[in-house]
Formats: structure tokens, C-alpha cells, sequence
């Protein structure tokens, strides 16, 4: 079941297209990594499924049906560029924003003390907001995005701004949320964050989705084929043994501290991985034997770079 | 949903607004002021007499001297000392007053000299006095009998009511009225206006520059659209200035109907009621007609009413035509600052409405007050200073119809910049580029 379906949108401004003929589709329960470099499209993206703009052409379905104003409701959105009214009161402001996603003054308030207590905040309720650190300042703007039990969450950088305990504060409530059936979309740079959390990913840039999928199959698409060999034995015994199977690359420095040698090899797509397996392991004690793939940052850069499946190996390792 | 949801905006704005100190102190000390500054320079008048002045006279004419009358403020003395003496030696004394041989052909051969500065007051005392000297000399080379009760029989002042013709014929039950207070109440009403328009407007315009710096907006958009959150600010800004005006009026209506009645003296207030039976006599009476008329004015609970269900009328149409102008020049740059090049469009229809306001002065029914009374940016401030001069209702009418039907489509055109103009970040827009989003979709 997919909660959201973004169907050839293409949106345009006066002087540049922001998103030509973007499609993708959001499963219920995942969270999904929005990407690309600054001034892909990904804000105006996230703008359209706020309803805050309107495609040119296309359309947005929530839910199994074409997305209505009423459904910004069962949507939370944290923006990146994040702010609140400086002058008002800290409490008072999160139940003006808890209002204006439909929730009655009531409710606001009890949902607000249950999370002010978790987050251990109770004692800023009265406060004015330009008291508060930066990083106050986002915590409040967390419970606000995530107070009216959202299907739907949108976080546009959210660690951003954040200390590594706090961050790691806002991973695990963000990975609860899921676990409690809401869908998120990640906006980010990060990329570490995105191997870490994310199950599905788009990649936008210049306007277009140019990779799209789960996370753990682009890494592997993208592999080039490249495998790492721990093993103890004799170098030239295991390089004779693999000649004209498959193309030695390099012998990496072995770990500190361990007594296995490492060797580098580049597989042919359509080899045979299993019997090279045999071969190493008739040629030395075989300890090991990984595929490399490439991490998101890498798949990212190359991506963006325009450099992506044009077959070049290359070591992937970050 | 979508009313519910204004009404959440309105109700923050609103109150943010009254909760403020500055609003509590604007509301409750500006009637306090203007009353101050309508009863300051009688007071400043009456309580600021100077000490005696010194006035030593060279006459050489001998017609004016002696019947200069030292008062209390200035005493004159004369002297034979000869000019250049009485300058060197009577440095002490407040000035010399030269008065030369043919003062009586040429009245401009006369010269103070004073040590120190001069007042106003002091000066035309002195220049009275010898002009009210020579007209009598002058008089008495005709050599008329008894003229000095001749004069006395001659001088005549006029008390002339004035009533509205037309309204008393359609029934109206109408009083004598002024004109000059009518214009003076238009003047305060007009100013009260033009004040009302600059200050909520600009506050319209803060409100949303800071909502477009403090990255607010984009929170507030993902959960109503950019226009309802733009017509909310502007009802909610207009709700404070309706509360600031209601309070202003019970405050004036109070004082005016339920005070004042009390601290006017019984014989005043007797002339007051004979002005409004039309039984008044102002010389039996011996009363100064024009503060008959303007108590009776300002003790007109009807009359006061009126004046302030237009006000209100006005300062609301006015207000949310300009505000939703001053939104749309907020929403276009990232600082107070940069908003004045595109703030002028706004203000010059404003700064020429006080320059109409003016003429209406002179006459309230010129073809060019009626017709800037008529044009929507200016005919708040026109309009409102027309009233109390009493003109037809149907211009009333007409011109409110216009005001709020222009509104609409402002609000219309302003929100149509608005929504584009709130993702602008960076380069300051020209009024052109400005124009240039009316056109774009979203």
C-alpha cells in the first residue's frame, strides 16, 4: 500500500523548470530519502505535496485517491529553514500551530504537556521563544511538526542544527513514529543518515528523478562488481590462481592487528562468482570474501556528476 | 475548516497585538492628548504672563506718548535723553521706543529697540496701541461732535446662526450649526484616519517581513494557504484598530454626553439648550455664540455618534485597502528597509489625500473634493473630513460602496504578489518584477 504517489508533475517558474515530469511513489510505513544538490527541485517537490504550490501538470494521489487541501492535516512538515514567532510564548505558539492542523485548544494542550515531559521542556512553556538556544528552538519545532499524530511526516534536515545526543534523540523518536505506522520522507545531504535510516530513496537533480528505488538495491546496482578477499596464505599462490578469471586490482594494507592479507578483484558481471570463491579458497585459508558496494555518498556524487553506470570500476570504499 | 482556520490567525494577531503595552497606552492616553492639545494653548494663554516690561518712549512726534497705557505686562516711561543716550545708558530696561516727528503721515517712522529678545505679543501690544493712537488723531482733525459716543453708538458685531435649510425641510430636527467647527472636527477626524492608515498598514507590512525572516511562513502555509493567512493578518490587525477606535468613541461619547453637561457652567449650559430650541438671543444672552455652538456640538450624543459609526466605517474600508497593499510590499522584500522604494506607490495617494483634506477647508462640496472623496485611495481621508459638514448621504454611500468593492479586488491583486513574494528570498524586487507576479500561476 502506498501512501503517496507523485504522477508526472512538472512544475515551472518564470525563468527555470523546477521539476520536469517527476513520478515516485512513497510505500506506507517506509521512510523514504528525498535527495540531491541544492536547487534540484526537492523544496518545490516538498511544497506541492504540502499543497502549498500547485503542479503545472500532474498530480498528487494521497492514500489511493487525488490528494485533497483537508489531507495537509494528516501531514506533518518540519521545513529547513525553521522558525517560530520570536515574540510569543513557547507554549501558547505550539497550540497555535496544533490549532491550525485541526486539533481543538484541549487536545493541544494535553498532547503538548506529554510531550514537553518526555522531552523534558515542561519548564518552557511560558517562556518566550527568543529565550531559547537554537537548538530549544528546534526541539519545540519537532513536537510541533509531529503533535497531531501525522500519517504523513516530511522532514526537510532535520538533525541539522542538532548536538549528537539530541540528534540521536530526534533518530530514535523519528524511527518510533514509523514504528507506529506513519510514513516518513527524509530531505537531507546527509548521506550517512540516509544509509542509516532510510529503506527507500529518490534522487532528484536538475529537475528530474534520476534514480529512484530501495536503498539496499541501488547500492548493489551500483556495485561494480568489486570484491574484498581476507585471507591467510601465500600472495602469489592466490594471484597465479585466480589469473584469467577475474582482474586482480590492488592489495589494501591489512587491518591494524590482524594477521590476514587483503586482495582486491574486479568480477566480470556475468562470471562466475561461486567458482572463484573455489578457487581462492583451494589457494589459501579463505577468511573472507565481501562484495564492496558503494556507499550513498558515492552513489550520490556520481550520480550528480553525471558519471553514473557508465561501467568505469573504480574502488568504492569510503 | 477554511473560516475556522482564518479565525485561528485573526485571533493570534489580534491578540498580540492588544496584549502589547504600546497598545494600551496608545488607546487610553491619545483621547487624553488630544483633549491637552485642544484646551493647551488657552491654558498656556492664560498662565504664561511674563514679568513687567520697561518701555522707555522718545516721542518726538509728542501726539503718541502720553497716551500710551502702561498695563501689567508692559509699563512705558519717557525720557529726554536723545536715542543714542537712552540706547547707551538704559541697558537695563526692556527697550527704547522711538517714535519719529511725522509719525502721523507716515506711520512707519517708529522703532523698538530692545535689549534682549523680543515676544510677539509684547510687539503687536505696542504697535496696537499706536495705531489705535493715530486712527483717533486722524478722526479728531475732522472735528465732529461727541464722537466718542458716536463710535460707541456705530460698532455693531453680528451673531449669525446658521441652519441647514434643506434638512429642516425634510423634517429633520436640526440645530444651528458652525462651520468652523464642523472643519475643525473633519481636520481632527481626517487626521485621526490618515494616522490609522499608516500605522495598522505598516503594522500589516512588519508583521509579515517578519514572519518571512523569522522562516515562520513556510510552517504556517504547509496548514492554510498563503491567502487565507494574508486576510487573516489583515482582519486580525483591522479587529485592534475597530477595538482602539470603539474605545476612543465611548471614551468621547461618555465624556461628551455625561461629563461635560456637569462641568459647564448652568448659564452656559442654559444657552446651549435655547441654541437647540432656536430660542437663542445672543445679546440678551451675553454669550460668545461660537462656544455656544461648539459646546453644543460636543454635548450631541446623536450627532457624536454618527460621526463615529462613519469613522469607523471609513477607518476599516481605508485600513484594509491600504493593508492589503502594504502585505503585498511585505511579502516582496526581506527587511523594513528595502520596502521604502515600493512602499511610495502606496503613499503618495495617501500624502495627496491630506493635501485634498485641506480644500475641503475651504469649501466641502468643490467638484475636486467630491471627486477625490469619491476615488477610493483618498476618499477615507477626504471623505471623513466632508462629513461633519454635512453633505448628502448618498455621496456617503457611493463612496463607501467603491472603497469596500475595491478592497476585494486588492485583496485579490495582493494576494496573487503575496504568495509569490513569500519564497523570494535575497535580491530586492522592482516594482516592476513586482507587476511581473501578478501573472504567475501556482
Amino acid at each position: 500500500m502506498d501512501i503517496l504517489q507523485v504522477e508526472h508533475v512538472t512544475k515551472r517558474f518564470a525563468r527555470q523548470t523546477a521539476l520536469d515530469d517527476v513520478s515516485l511513489t512513497i510505500p506506507k510505513g517506509s521512510v523514504y530519502g528525498l535527495l540531491g544538490p541544492n536547487g534540484a527541485g526537492k523544496t518545490t517537490l516538498i511544497r506541492i505535496i504540502n499543497r502549498i504550490t500547485a503542479p503545472d501538470q500532474g498530480r498528487v494521489i494521497f492514500d489511493g485517491r487525488e490528494m485533497e487541501p483537508k489531507d495537509v492535516f494528516r501531514i506533518g512538515y518540519l521545513p529547513e529553514e525553521r522558525g517560530l514567532y520570536k515574540k510569543m510564548k513557547v507554549g501558547e505558539q505550539a497550540v497555535f500551530f496544533a490549532r491550525l492542523k485541526g486539533l481543538s485548544r484541549h487536545e493541544a494542550v494535553v498532547r503538548l504537556k506529554k510531550w514537553f515531559v518526555k522531552f523534558g521542556i515542561e519548564s518552557w512553556w511560558n517562556r518566550k521563544v527568543d529565550e531559547l538556544s537554537k537548538g530549544m528552538a528546534q526541539k519545540v519545532q519537532f513536537i510541533v511538526t509531529v503533535l497531531h499524530e501525522p500519517e504523513l511526516l516530511i522532514f526537510d534536515e532535520p538533525f541539522s542544527g542538532f548536538d549528537p545526543i539530541n540528534a540521536n534523540l530526534l533518530k530514535e523518536e523519528i524511527m518510533g513514529l514509523r514504528d507506529r505506522g506513519a510514513t516518513v520522507i527524509f530531505s537531507t545531504h546527509n548521506m550517512s543518515s540516509v544509509e542509516e535510516i532510510c529503506d527507500h530513496i529518490t534522487l532528484i537533480n536538475k529537475s528530474h528523478n534520476i534514480l529512484t528505488g530501495r536503498v539496499d538495491d541501488i547500492r548493489h546496482r551500483h556495485g561494480n562488481n568489486i570484491f574484498q578477499i581476507a585471507y591467510r596464505g601465500d600472495g602469489a599462490v592466490l594471484r597465479s590462481a585466480l589469473q584469467g578469471c577475474c582482474e586482480v586490482m590492488e592489495e589494501p594494507e591489512p587491518e591494524f592487528g590482524s594477521t590476514y592479507q587483503m586482495l582486491k578483484i574486479h568480477v566480470d558481471r556475468d562470471a562466475d562468482v561461486k567458482g572463484v570463491i573455489g578457487r581462492v579458497n583451494e589457494a589459501v585459508e579463505l577468511r573472507s570474501f565481501n562484495e564492496i558496494i558503494p556507499s550513498m555518498n558515492d552513489i550520490f556524487i556520481r550520480a550528480v556528476g553525471g558519471s553514473l553506470d557508465n561501467g568505469t570500476p573504480r574502488n568504492f570504499e569510503s | 475548516m477554511a473560516q475556522s482556520k482564518i479565525g485561528i490567525i485573526i485571533a493570534r494577531e489580534f491578540n498580540e497585538r492588544v496584549r502589547k503595552k504600546s497598545f494600551i497606552v496608545t488607546t487610553i492616553l491619545m483621547p487624553i492628548l488630544m483633549i491637552g492639545l485642544m484646551v493647551a494653548p488657552a491654558l498656556i494663554m492664560r498662565y504664561s504672563r511674563g514679568e513687567t516690561r520697561l518701555i522707555t518712549v522718545i516721542d518726538r512726534s509728542g501726539l503718541i506718548a502720553p497716551q500710551l497705557e502702561s498695563g501689567e505686562e508692559i509699563v512705558f516711561n519717557t525720557t529726554d535723553l536723545t536715542l543714542d543716550e537712552a540706547r547707551r545708558d538704559l541697558t537695563d530696561q526692556f527697550g527704547i521706543l522711538w517714535i519719529g516727528e511725522d509719525v502721523m503721515t507716515n506711520p512707519n517712522n517708529v522703532k523698538l529697540y530692545t535689549n534682549g529678545s523680543s515676544s510677539m505679543l509684547a510687539e503687536e501690544s505696542v504697535s496696537g496701541q499706536i495705531a489705535d493712537i493715530i486712527e483717533k488723531e486722524k478722526l479728531k482733525a475732522y472735528n465732529i461732535e461727541n464722537l466718542s459716543q458716536i463710535l460707541e453708538q456705530v460698532e455693531t458685531t453680528v451673531y449669525m446662526q446658521v441652519f441647514r435649510n434643506d434638512r429642516m425641510l425634510e423634517g429633520e430636527d436640526e440645530q444651528a450649526t458652525s462651520s468652523s467647527v464642523a472643519t475643525a472636527v473633519g481636520f481632527i477626524l481626517a487626521m485621526i484616519l490618515y494616522m490609522f492608515l499608516v500605522v495598522y498598514g505598516a503594522m500589516v507590512m512588519q508583521s509579515v517581513i517578519e514572519e518571512k525572516n523569522n522562516r515562520v511562513l513556510e510552517v504556517v502555509v504547509s496548514s492554510i494557504s498563503p491567502f487565507q493567512l494574508m486576510l487573516g493578518k489583515i482582519l486580525g490587525v483591522a479587529s485592534v484598530a475597530v477595538v482602539q477606535v470603539l474605545i476612543w468613541g465611548v471614551l468621547v461619547v461618555g465624556v461628551g454626553t455625561l461629563a461635560m453637561p456637569h462641568l459647564i457652567p448652568a448659564d452656559m449650559m442654559g444657552s446651549v439648550d435655547a441654541l437647540r430650541a432656536g430660542t437663542l438671543d445672543p445679546a440678551a444672552a451675553g454669550v460668545d455664540v461660537e462656544m455656544v455652538q461648539t459646546l453644543a456640538t460636543a454635548t450631541d450624543f446623536g450627532y457624536i455618534l454618527s460621526i463615529f459609526v462613519y469613522l469607523l466605517l471609513y477607518v476599516v474600508g481605508g485600513y484594509l485597502l491600504y493593508s492589503a497593499m502594504f502585505a503585498a510590499v511585505g511579502s516582496a522584500v526581506d527587511s523594513v528597509q528595502d520596502a521604502q522604494q515600493l512602499q511610495t506607490p502606496i503613499m503618495i495617494p495617501i500624502i495627496l489625500s491630506i493635501f485634498v483634506m485641506m480644500m475641503v477647508m475651504k469649501d466641502p462640496n468643490s467638484p475636486l473634493v467630491f471627486w477625490f472623496s469619491m476615488i477610493p485611495f483618498t476618499s477615507p481621508v477626504v471623505m471623513i473630513a466632508r462629513i461633519p459638514c454635512g453633505i448628502p448621504t448618498w455621496e456617503i454611500i457611493t463612496s463607501l460602496v467603491v472603497l469596500y468593492l475595491t478592497f476585494m479586488f486588492m485583496v485579490w491583486l495582493a494576494a496573487k504578489i503575496y504568495r509569490v513574494g513569500i519564497f523570494m528570498y535575497g535580491k530586492k524586487p522592482s516594482f516592476k518584477e513586482v507587476c511581473k507576479w501578478v501573472r504567475y500561476k501556482y
